[in-house]
């Protein structure tokens, strides 16, 4: 084995991940989830479902966001979830679903196409009005949506009243930190 | 000067005093005031000068239909222009100075064009300046520019910044008068989602310049009381200073907030605007009506205003008008102003009811069956010229003059879908008509319901149906208000005298231009806004355009309704650009895409180029190289002589993966890929379904039903657009997952005769040629960690494409730079991957320009005819298989000191350089460092068969004509032996 170890950096483009307050509000740069997303192959959604079940993967309903006790789910569009895991245990996290589905689904690793920030504090909404057209005060906890910030696609999952993630296209990790900074510098 | 004109009452807030200029003159206001009630509390009136005529021009309504009242407020890169003073609220230390004029308002040169006005009637544009027309252009359009128009810009980069957001309600209540309250309020009892919005500062709207009683107390008291009440709901947003400016589709409404704009400068940290998209279920127009004059000679001097305006100047702000004022009025509303300026103490001393017949007002004198026939005064109002029933004239001495021709209900929003407004002779209105945005109703005066009783009731009523509609129950109380019916006469204009009398006075027309107009037969009302400018600029014509139908319709024998109207459009009220760009101006126009490599490109100085929204390294400079040529020659050379590396993480990645995965490559690439076996790669191309190449890339298969293709970097949103749709609608039967996976993977080219050498250091695998031939592809590790490999070459030497998980990118190309020092590895940027693609004759998108096939670039044989694809049929066409047709060669100039430009055209030795000769172009050029001199790709009519033919490149712009000779399009290693080795 070649003798070199490949140091990460976050998609900020730092060695860890951030935590700040934007004015009420605190905004953490995760670096710990591995992502991968999970489609039915033709006809197999049945079995999927099944072993999903059995591997404690959450296959929410659509729009919605699922925590299970190590993998959480968001649905993404018809037929397609973003399966989310702890990354210390499974960086590689296509094998480790392919255990579980075989070829029962296609599996691809998702894990560096994104940022992820995750957003807490009270009236989270009026910072999002800012920057989404999602209508956040309404939705249920749970609630998954595909929506665009500044140009940028991302996903948006309500956790709860007081806290919500946001996946952002990684390349635009800084534009979408930017963004996020701004209309909250405009709240203060 | 001390607000000489300041009487009692009003919400103003006289303990605190307020310091303003206008035009360098210093006056005093209080909070509350508007910029025109503040210069009328000071006796000022002359505040514009007119469009055309540069006549003398005051302030004629006190709201956001203002035509007249036009400054430019605060100064340098704040300075606006063409800003309404009766909707500036006033801020200690506001600087506002008239425009328009030279050299000052009260002496303007440009007055002398008010001599000529014969000549600057309808259509005096198209009429005076057709000869020559050459002359338009350069000399007519900036004189015209220069003496006409309205206010000046600062050319100054706006200081501020703008925001924009997203609202949602089930009801979107526009206008906070009584009927606006009313809906809110009855709607957000009833638990509603409810967005109250309005224009002005004060919510209330006329209720704030009336002395109705609402609800047994002052209407401005019960408006108060209500906006309490529905702030303290946490159901209901109230939102002030908001203008709703246009209704759009689905219910969706643009509204622009001026968050700071009734500040000098915005807080630190805050916008001065904010424009929302409000999303409703439904939609209430509470926006209420605007008065319209009455035209009579000379009816445009300062001092000569709106009865309802002087009115609200009174009771709202504490001023007169003036010391001496007379109401000319066809309607009872009209009398209100009267008896309120009397009631105020102001010395009403005439009101000219063109009515005849009637009770009179006691203690007025109130001249019925009489008119306004003209007016004096050179820079103010002196007197009016009144004509009595029995025809007598008299001139009554006044400094200001209310005139009410009756209210046009504001249909402007439901008139944003092209819905008509229909004519009401009752109360000789347009109200709104059928047809108008979805979801969308009218109540109030905005729907004809004058009488503040029949506009809370018709609120009510809307919001309750609403509530109704959406589920839920609603049940209200109306409070006791005046329910007085509308009296009036119509009365459009005045027929005396000879003299111009003005209908839109922002854009100087009169009833002259209006009948002219007719005479010359623009009959439509659409054509007489054209040629007239009637209810153009910023007013929209919301005083004007129903006077200058009505004229029309006099003209033309029809009816008011018959004759129609023009169609509002978005927005109501001017919309700066700024607030509309929010925050996407500048280098925050969009967001940016930053390759993995990023980081460690920006510490060696790199150029960077902007390629869609990446930033990609163009190239990296050293030190010494002052020249970008200096650069990407170095890194060419030293890339073919040892090995270079280069960041082609923006390259488009998506994974393909299902059962049908390949019969799907093979439907969607006009090459076929159900053959590749796994643990291979093969350039594909990509037809549109006209046949045109729209992109290429290199797929690999990684599984039996697994490949991973990429695409150009340009075209990698298009390219996966099309695979979903051709999976989801073309053929939904087929088992096919994709997703993009371009963020996913950093990926890195390392090129050059010691790429190998470089990456067997790196991966753990072996990688010799045996191992991993030419188009292979691969996991593989870098020191244990998951890995992509892919040998192919786009600079035609012996090359790969290593890939590791994004976050690992940083840490890869700093270990390719130091695991290739010993071999001199650089780094190379977008030029000399552009300069080494055009050596090796790859097409890239200079080529593949949309009107490009296959066989244009010397791929015909990549379409496969054995199976059916996208576009394979129509690049079939016989004019697109034609013999002669373009083909891709590559030129040279004969002269290998002469430099190739850009853009020529191919010409035959010897032939005239017209179009009839143009034998094809030189598509990409640049110059190779390795063999000396310029060289091109072109594409050139029947190419394929004049290689060794010498020709001319024609640039006529560049004024080059230089000899060339055509070769192949492979400059170097034709035969591919680099890149196999």
């Amino acid at each position: 084995m070649a003798e070199i170890k490949l140091k990460p950096l976050t998609a900020l483009g730092h060695d860890l991940p951030v935590t700040e307050a934007l004015g009420p509000w605190t905004l953490t740069e995760r670096f710990d989830v591995a992502l991968a997303s999970l489609a039915p192959r033709r006809g197999r959604l049945d079995e999927v479902r099944a072993a999903a079940a059995r591997a404690g993967i959450p296959m929410s309903a659509p729009a919605r966001a699922e925590l299970g006790a190590t993998f959480g789910a968001f649905w993404m569009t018809p037929d397609m979830w973003m399966v989310e895991a702890p990354f210390a245990t499974h960086e590689d996290i296509r094998p480790a679903l392919l255990a579980v589905f075989g070829d029962a689904a296609s599996i691809t690793e998702q894990t560096d196409a994104w940022v992820r920030f995750d957003l807490a504090g009270p009236e989270l909404e009026r910072l999002m009005e800012r920057l989404s057209n999602f209508d956040l005060a309404p939705a249920p906890e749970g609630a998954a949506t595909r929506t665009v910030i500044e140009h940028m696609g991302c996903y948006l999952i309500k956790r709860s009243a007081q806290a919500i993630t946001l996946y952002g296209p990684r390349s635009s990790a800084r534009s979408l930190h930017h963004a996020l900074t701004v209309a909250a510098a405009s709240l203060a | 000067m001390t607000q000489v004109n300041r009487i009692a009452g009003g919400q103003i807030d006289r303990s605190q005093t307020l310091r303003f200029t206008f035009d360098g003159i210093p006056y005093q206001g209080h909070p509350g005031d508007t910029l025109a009630s503040a210069l009328l509390a000071n006796g000022v009136r002359l505040m514009g000068r007119s469009f055309k005529y540069h006549r003398p021009r005051g302030v004629i309504a006190a709201g956001s239909e203002e035509p007249n009242a036009l400054v430019e407020l605060r100064t340098g890169a704040r300075l606006e222009p063409n800003t309404r003073a009766t909707v500036v609220e006033l801020w200690d230390g506001l600087v506002a100075n008239s425009q328009n004029r030279w050299p000052s308002l009260r002496f303007d040169a440009l007055a002398i064009n008010d001599r000529f006005n014969s000549f600057f009637t309808a259509g005096f544009y198209y009429k005076t300046f057709m000869w020559p027309a050459a002359f338009w252009e350069k000399v007519y359009e900036p004189i015209i520019r220069r003496a006409a128009g309205l206010g000046s810009l600062s050319h100054l980069e706006d200081p501020d910044a703008y925001d924009k957001g997203f609202l949602h309600c089930d009801l979107l209540v526009i206008g906070a008068g009584p009927a606006g309250l009313m809906a809110a309020l009855t709607a957000g009892r009833a638990g509603l989602r409810v967005i109250l919005a309005d224009e002005d500062y004060a919510l209330g709207g006329r209720l704030n310049a009336e002395t109705f009683e609402v609800g047994g107390q002052a209407g401005s008291d019960w408006a108060a009381g209500v906006v309490a009440e529905v702030s303290a709901l946490p159901n209901v947003r109230v939102m002030r200073r908001t203008t709703v400016y246009g209704a759009f589709d689905h219910g969706i409404y643009g509204a622009v907030e001026r968050v700071s704009d009734h500040l000098a400068e915005p807080l630190p940290g805050k916008v001065r605007q904010t424009a929302w998209k409000i999303y409703s279920r439904r939609a209430i127009l509470a926006g209420g009506a605007t008065e319209r004059p009455i035209a009579f000679e000379n009816n445009d001097r300062p001092g000569v205003m709106l009865a309802g305006a002087l009115r609200a100047y009174a009771n709202r702000w504490g001023v007169a008008a003036g010391q001496r004022v007379a109401v000319f009025t066809n309607n009872d509303d009209g009398l209100r102003s009267a008896t309120d300026l009397q009631a105020k103490g102001v010395d009403v001393v005439a009101v000219i009811d063109s009515r005849e017949g009637g009770e009179l007002l006691p203690g007025i004198r109130h001249l019925r069956g009489a008119e306004v026939v003209d007016s004096q005064g050179r820079l103010g109002l002196t007197g009016i010229t009144v004509r009595d029933a029995r025809g007598r004239t008299e001139v009554i001495r006044v400094d200001a003059l209310g005139v009410s021709g009756g209210w046009n209900p504001n249909v402007n929003l439901l008139s944003h879908h092209r819905s008509h407004p229909t004519w009401r002779e009752d109360i000789a209105a347009f109200v709104p008509g059928t047809g108008g945005p979805v979801g969308l109703v009218a109540v109030g005066a905005a729907a004809g319901a004058f009488s503040t009783h029949a506009a809370l009731a018709s609120a009510a009523r809307a919001a309750a149906q609403v509530v109704s509609d959406l589920g839920g129950k609603a049940s209200y109380d109306l409070p006791q208000a005046e329910d007085a019916p509308v009296a009036i006469s119509p009365l459009w204009f005045v027929h005396s005298g000879k003299g111009r009398a003005w209908i839109d006075p922002q854009n100087d027309v009169t009833i002259k231009d209006v009948k002219l107009a007719h005479q010359e037969n623009m009959i439509s009302v659409e054509h007489l806004k054209r040629y007239t400018t009637l209810g153009m600029a910023t007013d929209q014509g919301k005083t004007g355009n129903v006077i200058g139908l009505a004229v029309m319709a006099e003209l033309t024998g029809r009816s008011i309704p018959e004759t129609g109207t023009t169609v509002y459009r978005p927005p109501y009220t001017p919309v700066a650009l700024g607030a509309l760009a929010g925050r996407s101006r500048g280098k925050e126009f969009k967001p940016f895409r930053l390759t993995p490599s990023h980081k460690w490109a920006e510490e060696q100085g790199a150029v960077f180029v902007e390629v869609g929204m990446w930033l990609r390294t163009q190239w990296v400079p050293r030190q010494g190289e002052t020249e970008w040529r200096q650069s990407v020659d170095r890194e060419v050379l030293a890339t073919r002589k040892s090995v270079g590396i280069c960041d082609v993480t923006t390259l488009g990645k998506i994974d393909i993966q299902g059962t049908d995965a390949a019969a799907f490559l093979d439907r969607v690439y006009a090459n076929t890929f159900s053959t590749l076996p796994v643990g291979r790669c093969r350039y594909g191309l990509m037809l549109r379904e006209d046949g045109m190449v729209y992109d290429d890339g290199t797929t690999a298969r990684m599984g039996p039903n697994e490949f991973v293709m990429t695409t150009t970097t340009a075209n990698a949103v298009l390219v996966y657009r099309n695979l979903e749709f051709a999976r989801q609608v073309l053929w939904p039967d087929m088992d096919v997952q994709i997703i993009s996976t371009t963020e996913a993977w950093a990926q890195y080219s390392v090129a050059g005769p010691n790429a190998r050498k470089l990456l067997q250091k790196i991966v753990d695998q072996d990688i010799s040629d045996a191992a991993f031939p030419y188009m292979g592809a691969g996991e593989i590790t870098v020191g244990g960690l998951r890995a992509r490999l892919f040998r192919i070459s786009f600079s035609g030497e012996l090359a790969y494409e290593i890939a590791v998980p994004t976050r690992y990118g940083d840490a890869l190309i700093r270990a390719l730079v130091e695991a290739g020092r010993e071999w001199d590895a650089v780094v190379y940027g977008t030029e000399a991957l552009g300069v080494m693609r055009v050596e090796k004759g790859h097409v890239a998108g200079n080529e593949l320009n949309g009107t490009s096939t296959a066989l244009n670039m010397g791929l015909g044989k990549m379409v496969s005819r054995k199976k059916d694809a996208i576009g394979v049929k129509l690049s079939g066409r016989e004019v697109l298989v034609a013999e002669d047709g373009l083909r891709l060669v590559g030129v040279k100039p004969v002269n290998p000191a002469h430099p190739l430009t850009a853009g020529s055209h191919l010409l035959k030795i010897g032939a005239t350089p017209v179009v009839e000769h143009d034998d094809g172009w030189l598509t990409s050029m640049v110059y190779s460092p390795h063999l000396g001199h310029h060289i091109a790709l072109a594409y050139l009519k029947n190419g394929a068969a004049r290689i060794g033919e010498r020709m001319r490149a024609v640039n006529l712009l560049a004024r080059t004509d230089i000899e060339v000779d055509i070769v192949s399009p492979h400059f170097i290693d034709p035969e591919g032996e680099r890149l196999r080795g």
